[in-house]
């Protein structure tokens, strides 16, 4: 069974691993609906 | 993570129910990664945010674990995060990662 | 011709009591969980002056100890001392806490700084030992004030303590009673920025060896803001900085841009000086004290003392071309664009392989690039990794994708064009830059050829625009003679192009 398809995503990307609209851009070819894409940074 | 970050998913696990929710992650590291989805499934391990004590127990990726690529469109995949596994450790992700949802994951 | 880079300052303040007062991962522990073991544990966890001093990686921003030096010591650092460690290295030095104190006071224009008397009296000669601190400075010093009155300020008019050795020695007073963009944190955080970029700007004159009265443009980017409720951003920390350190043909202006200005500030101070708007313009850029000890619980959690214990500061001075020091090639500019995305791969795209496709130069044809070069020490128990490295896989993993390196050498790249980290975690200070000192004296021995520096910046914590930002600019020896002889013709040519037209001339008169 597909993870993402119909689900609500919340992404929570890195500034120094993968950004959040990277991320996101992905997530919509599966199908999921991106509700909250954020980056953060420990730097 | 980050609190603003903490209350949203709080916020949304809310709204949406948690069995409808799946958190993705780019983390750096394997580490950092596993906080991260400690924090959205177990509760907020450094007790500093709004998901101090609050077992979501929500479905969480990294997105660069071979159950997430699977899904995503081949191109698109490409063109946006694949030179990053010449740069990551993604077999320490996928560690981290799968011991957390074994652990913690409700859904 | 290209401006170069005429010389660079890069110092360090070491300011263990802001760290538990001022660093934002303790304030906001404070208010969410005030009773917390971590709170408790940070003074004991934090460093001694001694200890930060004969701290590798501080060695190496100070200039005492070269990158390549700090690559061999063996890692972590946090446990191993550098015998005979120095507070002065030939970019900077480590003040110690209480006489930059002292300093913040002499940058103070509206009185709103106060020291207890016996602590002024206590470090004031100690200050005035500072090889780059003048009498102009020292003269601005106040005498004082009774701990009573400091206790009053800070127990009933919300005043920021001032603190050294868990003990209050003074206070930053709030400049105003009900505008939070004066409020005594605002006015301290901006007070600690000012004074450490007057320190960063007092060493960069000196290393360049001009005059103060040659700068005509200071250029400020540190991450601070000051104004008033009217205009919060107002400016100008170059100018204030800039007047304290006496530069008196110096204005200025501040730019910002996350942790990527400070590249953005040299590319543009090169450009002012190129365009002949200036003659000598100087970046500048002083600490940040809501990232003092910003990952702290888990340097503690893990056994570590508390790594980020000082204020950064660094100063580049850019000048017109000398004939000798390195230049900064304006034709050759990354920029991450709105267009490009944040995809990894166009982002260092953008910023390294574009401009060298316009100048027909491959990726392993720059010596060594400077991205962003945060302290591994610092990030790796955070679970941040090790962001240069992080920085030097990707610049490789594009040179593959590209075909200019073989995959198998990767690891090698990493080592050979790249640098270990050793700046302090203070945002803007260890983005590309903390590189241009060392980089400006290995290219006039001839050790590189060359230099890319990277600024990158997070743009979307300003919560303005989703976007990520970053600029870049390649450093490489100075051109100036090559450029002459290439350019023009030299008088001797000229005298023998006409000799040479006269016989014909004469020949051709003959024949007739």
């Amino acid at each position: 069974m597909a993870i993402l398809e119909n689900k609500k995503v919340i992404v929570i990307g890195d500034r120094d691993g993968i950004p959040g609209p990277a991320i996101a851009e992905c997530v919509k070819t599966a199908g999921g609906e991106v509700v909250f894409a954020s980056t953060e940074c420990f730097v | 993570m980050d609190l603003e970050n903490q209350k949203r998913v709080k916020e949304f696990a809310d709204e949406y129910g948690p069995e409808n929710l799946v958190v993705v992650l780019g983390a750096a590291e394997g580490e950092a990664a596993g906080l991260a989805a400690e924090t959205v499934t177990a509760g907020d391990p450094t007790f500093a945010g709004p998901l101090t004590g609050v077992q979501l127990g929500l479905q969480v990726y990294h997105v660069c674990e071979p159950e997430m690529k699977e899904e995503f469109d081949e191109a698109v995949y490409d063109e946006q995060i694949s030179m990053m596994e010449m740069v990551l450790d993604v077999d320490d992700i996928i560690s981290e990662m799968t011991a957390i949802r074994e652990q913690y994951c409700k859904f | 011709m290209n401006s170069v880079i005429k010389g660079a300052s890069y110092i360090l303040v070491h300011t263990p009591d802001m760290v538990l007062y001022n660093g934002t991962t303790q304030t906001t522990e404070r208010i969410v969980n005030p009773e917390s073991e971590y709170l408790k544990e940070v003074p004991e966890k934090l460093r001694s002056y001694e200890e930060a001093v004969s701290y590798w990686p501080n060695q190496t921003y100070i200039g005492n100890v070269h990158p390549e030096e700090l690559a061999e010591v063996e890692f972590p650092w946090y446990d191993k001392k550098m015998e005979g460690a120095d507070r002065y290295g030939k970019f900077g030095e480590i003040m110690p806490e209480e006489e930059f104190l002292l300093l913040v006071q002499a940058s103070d224009m509206f009185e709103v700084v106060r020291l207890e008397k016996g602590f002024v009296a206590a470090h004031k000669e100690a200050l005035a030992k500072d090889p780059v601190i003048t009498e102009e400075i020292l003269e601005r010093v106040h005498e004082g004030v009774e701990l009573s009155e400091i206790e009053q300020f800070v127990n009933e008019e919300h005043a920021e303590g001032l603190y050294f050795d868990g003990k209050l020695v003074g206070c930053v007073k709030a400049a105003h009673d009900i505008d939070q963009n004066l409020s005594a944190h605002v006015m301290h955080e901006n007070l600690m920025s000012k004074a450490s970029s007057v320190l960063a700007l007092l060493y960069a004159v000196r290393n360049a060896g001009i005059k103060k009265e040659d700068v005509e443009y200071v250029i400020d980017c540190a991450e601070e803001a000051c104004g008033d409720m009217n205009q919060r951003g107002g400016g100008n920390f170059a100018k204030a900085a800039a007047e304290v350190a006496g530069l008196v043909n110096a204005t200025g202006s501040d730019a910002r841009g996350f942790c990527a200005a400070p590249t953005h500030a040299v590319i543009e101070a090169a450009a002012l000086v190129k365009s002949g708007a200036y003659k000598t313009v100087v970046v500048t850029s002083g600490g940040c004290t809501a990232k003092l000890g910003m990952n702290g619980k888990d340097h503690v959690k893990k056994g570590l003392p508390i790594l980020e214990d000082c204020l950064g500061g660094f100063a580049v001075v850019i000048t017109e071309n000398d004939g000798v020091s390195p230049e900064i090639d304006l034709d050759m500019l990354g920029r991450h664009t709105v267009g490009t995305g944040s995809a990894p791969q166009a982002v260092i795209g953008s910023l390294v392989a574009d401009p060298l496709d316009r100048a027909g130069m491959k990726i392993p044809d720059i010596d060594k690039y400077s991205p962003e070069m945060q302290n591994p020490d610092i990030t790796k128990p955070a679970g941040a990794g090790d962001v240069p490295l992080a920085n030097y896989k990707m610049i490789g993993a594009l040179a593959v994708k590209r075909g200019e390196l073989d995959r198998k050498e990767l690891a090698d790249f990493t080592k050979k064009h790249g640098l270990t980290g050793w700046a302090p975690t203070q945002g803007h200070i260890p983005s590309g830059v903390p590189y241009i000192g060392v980089a400006r004296e290995d290219i006039l021995e001839g050790k590189i050829k060359n230099a890319m520096i990277i600024g990158k910046g997070s743009l979307f914590l300003g919560r303005m625009t989703n976007l990520f930002d970053g600029v870049s600019f390649v450093i490489h020896g100075n051109t100036a003679d090559q450029e002459k002889k290439e350019s023009g013709v030299s008088e001797e040519e000229v005298k023998g192009l006409i000799a040479k037209a006269m016989k014909e001339f004469a020949a051709a008169l003959l024949a007739e």
